[in-house]
């Protein structure tokens, strides 16, 4: 083969096109095998696995699965459904002529006596995110300190954490109505969210979240000289995004489905649920209404999970109580 | 353990024992030091507690009075509450045996249950195991969806269930099920199993997802021959604190579990059947306004709670080590 002649300079730069591919192929096994081991990370190869119990295990789970939807998916039908189709008797499961005419009716023309949907669904998000950006910010900071620094009373307040887990808001209600009448809160928005805010749950997932970071990053930072505020929100937090997405996750799903329907008596401040179950109560002929209602009180948090489902479950694998 | 019962001070030969004000100003002086954590906390701590400790601790106290929102302030009676709760009030002695049947079906049923489902959604394909988390987690999150198992349970003949009972034959006329005191208990068990696969569920999946595999390759060459020796030996102890997580939260949910009941047998449900602690703390507090003696059963259903997570805390925590 007839080489050319080439200079030292095209050499070498010959020499580095060929390193740098070869890296570059080197860099893309690796990283696919690394995807491959992550992603079976958890199907383990063991004692007694078959195809055969396999198999068994997916058919099992699938008519189980099946069961679990069930309700949800006649929901979702019978929000489809046209008024002439609700009432065949028996029940069909699909919607022969599906029809979007209970979701229209349900925002444009106002069926619930005095306040049109619209209004309920703009309550409904307004509760929903005002809380989740307070509960969000305000455990954060507190999950850092309580899992990363010693001061008098941490030990105690950890402790407190820890049994108010017990104690979640539907025990609490009736007490909680009696603090809000005292204070002067009662129908108005922060009947609905106030008592939001203080989620233990997400406080308790982000302390066992934050308690993973390494001791020796947040000291580094110290001795650069940042404050706390700056290791809590230039540092702790990046570094535990599935934490954060996780409390994301529950406390929308907790707000968004929360029932302040004893907080708060004026019709323009009812949430989505409390709307529901007035026109649940209203019975048989709403059937249409009802589904619709319930489907809308029902898509965002799915939606919201199944967008962040890995998150939540790297921050549930650190959630467990040691004690 | 026994390094806590005999707490020797280990003093120095030039040191002697802090005198009271000598601790408390090193706690004032630490305090000051960490004025920014507290400072970082307070906003939490604030909510934490007007809405979380205030309600809890202030249970007992109006307790005992006879609050009821339009007399203030309340008058102080003792344990008349309380009194009236355990000796006069029938209802409240048959909804402590529905929570207790409630407690004893769904709570071990549910965790159980909660942890057989994610051992075997644990075996399958990483696809697969998405979409089966999402399935079995998808009825926690659906919100007020209790009007389609009204419509499935529901009495005339046009309910799903008796629709399907009577085409495959086994009865001719509709069974009542949410009106009739023998199965309205039973129909709200179920659908209280279908709702609780919650958080706990979550803890356990990812518990499993978490199981170190070299503990399996170890068993598997120390000699175990089968997949049931596997989950006892290795399994199970490598998941305690999830196992734990899950607990809690199922006793929280067994004990305070009210609303299924009410949207499906109704408010009051036929004889009290369906009728919870939380329930009657409900009928008390919101139809008829006596504050004193909702308050007066949550701090009694408080009390239980505590007690029973102390006793699992003390099981769980031998089995962890």
């Amino acid at each position: 083969m007839a080489k050319k002649e080439l200079k030292p300079s095209q050499i070498q730069a010959q020499i580095e096109a060929e390193n740098a591919a070869a890296l570059e192929a080197l860099r893309k096994r690796r990283e696919k095998e690394h995807r491959k081991m992550e992603r079976s990370k958890g199907s383990n190869k063991q004692v007694g696995k078959s195809w055969k119990n396999d198999i068994g295990i997916f058919l099992f789970l699938t008519i189980l699965g099946l069961f679990m939807l069930a309700p949800i998916y006649i929901a979702i039908v019978s929000s489809l459904k046209p008024v002439n189709e609700i009432f065949i008797m028996p029940p069909r499961l699909y919607a022969m002529d599906p029809t979007l005419d209970n979701f229209k009716d349900l925002f444009v023309v106002a069926n619930n006596s005095w306040v049109p949907f619209s209004r309920n669904v703009f309550n409904s998000i307004f509760v929903t995110v005002a809380a989740t950006l307070f509960h969000v910010v305000f455990a954060c900071m507190a999950g850092f300190i309580l899992a990363k620094c010693r001061f008098p009373g941490c030990r105690a307040i950890n402790k407190i954490i820890v049994i108010a887990l017990l104690f979640n808001s539907q025990v609490t209600y009736i007490m909680q109505y009696i603090v809000m009448a005292n204070l002067g809160m009662i129908n108005t928005y922060s009947a609905l969210i106030f008592p939001l805010i203080a989620s233990t749950m997400g406080l308790y997932l982000m302390i066992q979240s934050v308690g993973q970071i390494p001791d020796a990053m947040i000291e580094a930072a110290k001795v650069d000289g940042a404050s706390l505020m700056r290791i809590c929100w230039g540092i702790v937090m990046p570094n535990s995004k599935p934490a954060l997405m996780t409390i994301i996750i529950f406390q929308f799903q907790a707000a968004w489905n929360s029932n302040g329907g004893s907080l708060v008596y004026d019709e323009a401040l009812k949430t989505i649920p409390t709307v529901v179950q007035q026109i649940a109560a209203a019975g048989m002929a709403r059937q249409g209404a009802i589904a619709a209602s319930a489907v809308v009180l029902m898509i965002p948090p799915l939606a919201i999970f199944i967008a962040a489902q890995s998150n939540v479950m790297e921050t549930m694998a650190h959630a467990g109580m040691k004690d | 353990m026994a390094a806590e019962t005999q707490k020797k001070e280990i003093l120095l030969p030039n040191e002697r024992k802090m005198s009271f004000k000598e601790k408390w100003a090193y706690t004032r002086h630490e305090m000051k030091r960490n004025s920014m954590c507290y400072l970082m906390l307070l906003p939490f701590m604030i909510f934490f507690l007007f809405f979380t400790v205030i309600p809890v601790v202030m249970a007992l106290p109006i307790g005992f009075t006879d609050f009821d929102m339009a007399h203030f302030p309340p008058k102080f009676i003792g344990f008349q509450n309380f009194y009236t709760m355990f000796l006069e009030d029938d209802v409240f002695i048959g909804s402590i045996r529905t929570t207790l049947i409630f407690a004893i079906f769904t709570g071990p049923l549910s965790y159980a249950l909660s942890f057989f489902l994610a051992w075997l959604i644990n075996e399958l394909h990483p696809v697969l195991k998405t979409i089966f988390t999402l399935i079995f987690y998808a009825p926690s999150m659906a919100g007020n969806i209790y009007f389609v198992w009204q419509l499935i349970f529901s009495g005339d003949a046009y309910g799903y269930l008796n629709a399907v009972i009577n085409e495959l034959g086994f009865t001719t006329k509709a069974v009542q099920w949410l009106t009739d005191a023998n199965y309205l208990l039973g129909c709200v068990i179920v659908v209280q199993l279908w709702v609780s696969m919650g958080a706990g569920f979550l803890a356990m999946r990812a518990g499993f997802q978490g199981i170190d595999k070299a503990m399996y390759e170890a068993g598997a060459i120390e000699g175990i021959s089968n997949r049931w020796q596997e989950l006892i030996f290795i399994t199970i102890p490598s998941m305690g604190p999830q196992l734990m997580f899950a607990a809690v939260m199922q006793i929280v949910s067994s004990f305070t579990v009210d609303l299924v009941g009410r949207s499906l047998a109704g408010f009051p449900s036929t004889d009290y059947k369906a009728h919870t602690i939380m329930t009657h703390a409900f009928d008390y507090g919101w139809i008829r306004y006596e504050m004193g003696y909702a308050s007066a059963i949550c701090f009694v259903l408080f009390l239980a709670m505590l007690l029973c997570n102390q006793l699992i805390s003390k099981v769980l925590g031998k089995y962890m080590n």
